[in-house]
């Protein structure tokens, strides 16, 4: 059996490789594919990925012994045998699913993790930023980047260690100082699935520099013959993104996770938010059999604003999982999460949102919040939010409601004239719509309610 | 006039096996505004619901009959479309559904049940634009979610809205003087007064004889232990006020020794 570059490298690093031999065939897949170099970046590149490589080899495959996983099994990803997605294209009436009128001319599009620039348009975008990917970034921008690209995935789980080991292309999006982009920048990465289970890599790194201001639509969804919750096709993609939300900067982030039916994705996102920053999340989670999303949030100044909201909508036989980690470490720090999640047929949603105020994070003001809406009686959902707290002049609230919809609820709607049915709709409706009107983009929006309503036809 | 609305004849029902309605009794025709007064738990409110359909109550005997209908056979939203209304007693909050929007569908599920157009977003703003007048409420509300965060009284104003838009034949005004201070508690009569003609008719279920000084029924009736006991006109409110339930008791013991 051939060894690769990195384990070389591990074994001089270390003399014991400890490599985890269920890490391993997706150690050397991520390490497989070529990445795209430019002159800035060729030399650092290399380096994140021996890093990550070395970091994977001193890891364990996470079981549900561990505390971060313990209701979610991702064995799957163990016992499947996967290959290298291909670097390949897609027609241009599947992008038409995902294109958004509102970005026709603000979009980046990346396929099986790579590039297309063929279905990328950033004519819209004003000068001060760059939207992208690492080849197209200048020498001395990508340069530059090395300061950014892995300095918060590297802190990260696993699976964002191997994404490290595995970088191959980067979205980038970097606004110069006081560039204030209203128009929203989509980022938008399709998988193309096939027979056999094929594993991809998606990568983005945001940085909006300090008084600038940016919209970001991240998406992630699946090129599929109708509509992707039926897919057959299983894959995996592994997603990290890192955003810098610099100094009285403000980023707007939705960030959707439509992979197909039988699609899994783990994904990792990192915020770094200096003082008098704003960073508003919406993030949304309804394709894959299996996704978590796992988001790290730091406060590294003072007086920043965080906002998260989050929708789950799952059924069938899917898990979702959102671990949410926000880390406050200094004064006048705020945070409001809304985590919702409807869950129907035998599905399973969970939430872990930790919330962690040190002494020296005084003046916090935190709220957290995570509503679940059961539709079957076979659906499942594990709930813990986390508040630590040691700072002592702080106003800190955090709950998780679980319910039904009651018949209460439906009978004043039908006493009104409205069937039990479109009462019932009124109502799941509602629920997501706390979240979903957070979307600024009319046509992502409309498109997601109508998911909604779809996904809860009887 | 002698248009029979509403015709409770024998009526008995049940709440989780226990009887609750022993044999009600009640006829109510066009033009009449009837009061139901009675103690908590006499079974006052659970008439209004099951007038209303409410699938929690099952009826074990007798017969609703509404404008020659037997009303028993018809699902909840068949009633409300046939025109019956009910105002709750505790409106439900619904965050997520502007209060406009579910104005206008509550409305069109009327309109589509008459075999009418459904109206449009801007005809249908002008219509219950009039209808704020009514209850005199701010069409700020209207952008509002449904009933959330509204006040005790935001939300009775916010029935008789419903009711002002939807037009009933047939209106049931559960409680609908609770939680209510003395300027809301106008409003809201003054807007069911406005809108009582002798094509419809009223039935309000209270407590207290405080609401009947601002709308005034023509036959009160008061219920106690699932049974409409006594039946007068307007003064027996008074005399109730005056005497309180206890009386009852009384008749009661009386008549079983």
């Amino acid at each position: 059996m051939s060894i690769t570059a990195s384990e070389q490298a591990i074994a001089a690093m270390d003399n014991i490789t400890m490599l985890d031999l269920s890490l391993a065939p997706l150690l050397r897949l991520a390490e497989e594919g070529n990445p795209v170099f430019n002159a800035g970046s060729a030399g650092w590149l290399r380096e994140v990925r021996i890093q990550g490589a070395y970091r994977v080899s001193h890891r364990a495959f996470p079981t549900r012994k561990d505390e971060d996983w313990r209701v979610t099994d991702v064995s799957v990803l163990r016992k499947t045998h996967f290959r290298q997605a291909a670097q390949t294209s897609i027609q241009s009436h599947e992008l038409d699913v995902f294109a958004l009128e509102e970005t026709a001319a603000s979009r980046i599009v990346f396929v099986n993790g790579i590039y297309a620039p063929e279905f990328s348009d950033t004519s819209a975008l004003p000068k001060g930023l760059y939207v992208g990917n690492l080849a197209g970034l200048s020498a001395e921008c990508a340069a530059d980047l090395v300061n950014y690209l892995s300095q918060q995935s590297r802190n990260l789980d696993v699976f964002a260690s191997l994404n490290d080991a595995g970088v191959r292309d980067v979205a980038v999006i970097w606004a110069d100082k006081n560039v204030v982009v209203d128009q929203p920048i989509h980022i938008l990465f399709i998988g193309k699935p096939e027979d056999q289970p094929v594993a991809m890599q998606s990568r983005c790194v945001a940085i909006a520099e300090s008084g600038s201001s940016l919209n970001l639509v991240e998406y992630y969804g699946a090129a599929t013959q109708g509509c992707s919750d039926h897919d057959q096709q299983l894959y995996f993609n592994n997603t990290v993104t890192e955003v810098w939300v610099k100094a009285n900067a403000q980023i707007n982030h939705v960030r959707i996770q439509r992979e197909g039916g039988s699609g899994i994705q783990i994904g990792n996102t990192a915020i770094a938010q200096a003082q008098d920053s704003r960073y508003h999340l919406t993030e949304v989670n309804m394709g894959a059999q299996l996704s978590r999303h796992t988001l790290t949030l730091n406060q590294n100044g003072a007086q920043t604003e965080t906002i998260l909201k989050g929708l789950t909508m799952v059924g069938g036989e899917q898990t979702s999982d959102t671990h949410t980690a926000v880390n406050l470490q200094h004064p006048h720090g705020t945070v409001d999460q809304l985590h919702k999640c409807i869950v129907d047929g035998s599905a399973r949603s969970i939430f872990n949102g930790k919330v962690d105020v040190p002494q020296n994070a005084q003046m916090t003001n935190a709220a957290q919040l995570n509503r679940n809406l059961l539709l079957s009686p076979k659906a499942r959902v594990d709930t813990k939010p986390e508040l630590q707290i040691t700072a002592d002049n702080v106003k800190c609230t955090h709950g998780a409601t679980v319910s039904q919809l009651e018949d209460d609820e439906i009978f004043y709607l039908r006493s009104r004239g409205l069937n039990e049915y479109d009462a019932r709709h009124l109502l799941i409706d509602a629920f997501a719509a706390e979240i979903l009107n957070t979307i600024a983009i009319p046509s992502l929006n409309t498109g997601l309610v109508n998911c909604v309503a779809c996904r809860t036809i009887d | 006039m002698s248009d029979v609305i509403l015709s409770i004849k024998n009526l008995t029902a049940n709440v989780d096996g226990q009887p609750i309605l022993k044999g009600v009794d009640l006829e109510i025709k066009a033009g009449e505004i009837h009061a139901i007064m009675g103690r908590n738990g006499s079974g006052k409110s659970t008439l209004s619901k099951i007038i209303a359909g409410h699938p929690e109550y099952e009826v074990t005997g007798g017969e609703i009959i509404y404008k020659g209908e037997n009303l028993l056979e018809k699902e909840a939203e068949e009633r409300a479309l046939d025109g019956i209304f009910l105002a709750f007693q505790y409106p439900l909050e619904i965050p997520g559904v502007s209060n406009l929007d579910f104005l206008r569908v509550a409305y069109n599920a009327q309109l589509k049940h008459l075999g009418k157009e459904e109206i449009d977003e801007f005809d249908f703003e002008d219509l219950i634009e009039a209808k704020l007048e009514v209850v005199k409420m701010n069409p700020s509300f209207l952008g509002r979610s449904l009933n959330e965060g509204f006040s005790g009284g935001e939300k009775k104003r916010n029935e008789i809205l419903q009711m002002a838009l939807l037009e009933p034949s047939l209106g049931i005004l559960d409680e609908i003087d609770s939680g209510l201070d003395i300027d809301a508690l106008r409003i809201v009569s003054e807007g069911v007064n406005q809108l009582a003609h002798p094509e419809n008719a009223f039935l309000l279920i209270t407590h207290y004889q405080r609401l009947l000084d601002y709308i005034t029924p023509q036959f009160v009736h008061v219920m106690y232990d699932g049974r409409i006991v006594k039946s007068g006109g307007k003064e027996l409110a008074l005399e109730l006020e005056e005497t309180g339930y206890d009386f009852l008791d009384e008749k009661v013991a009386a008549g079983v020794a």
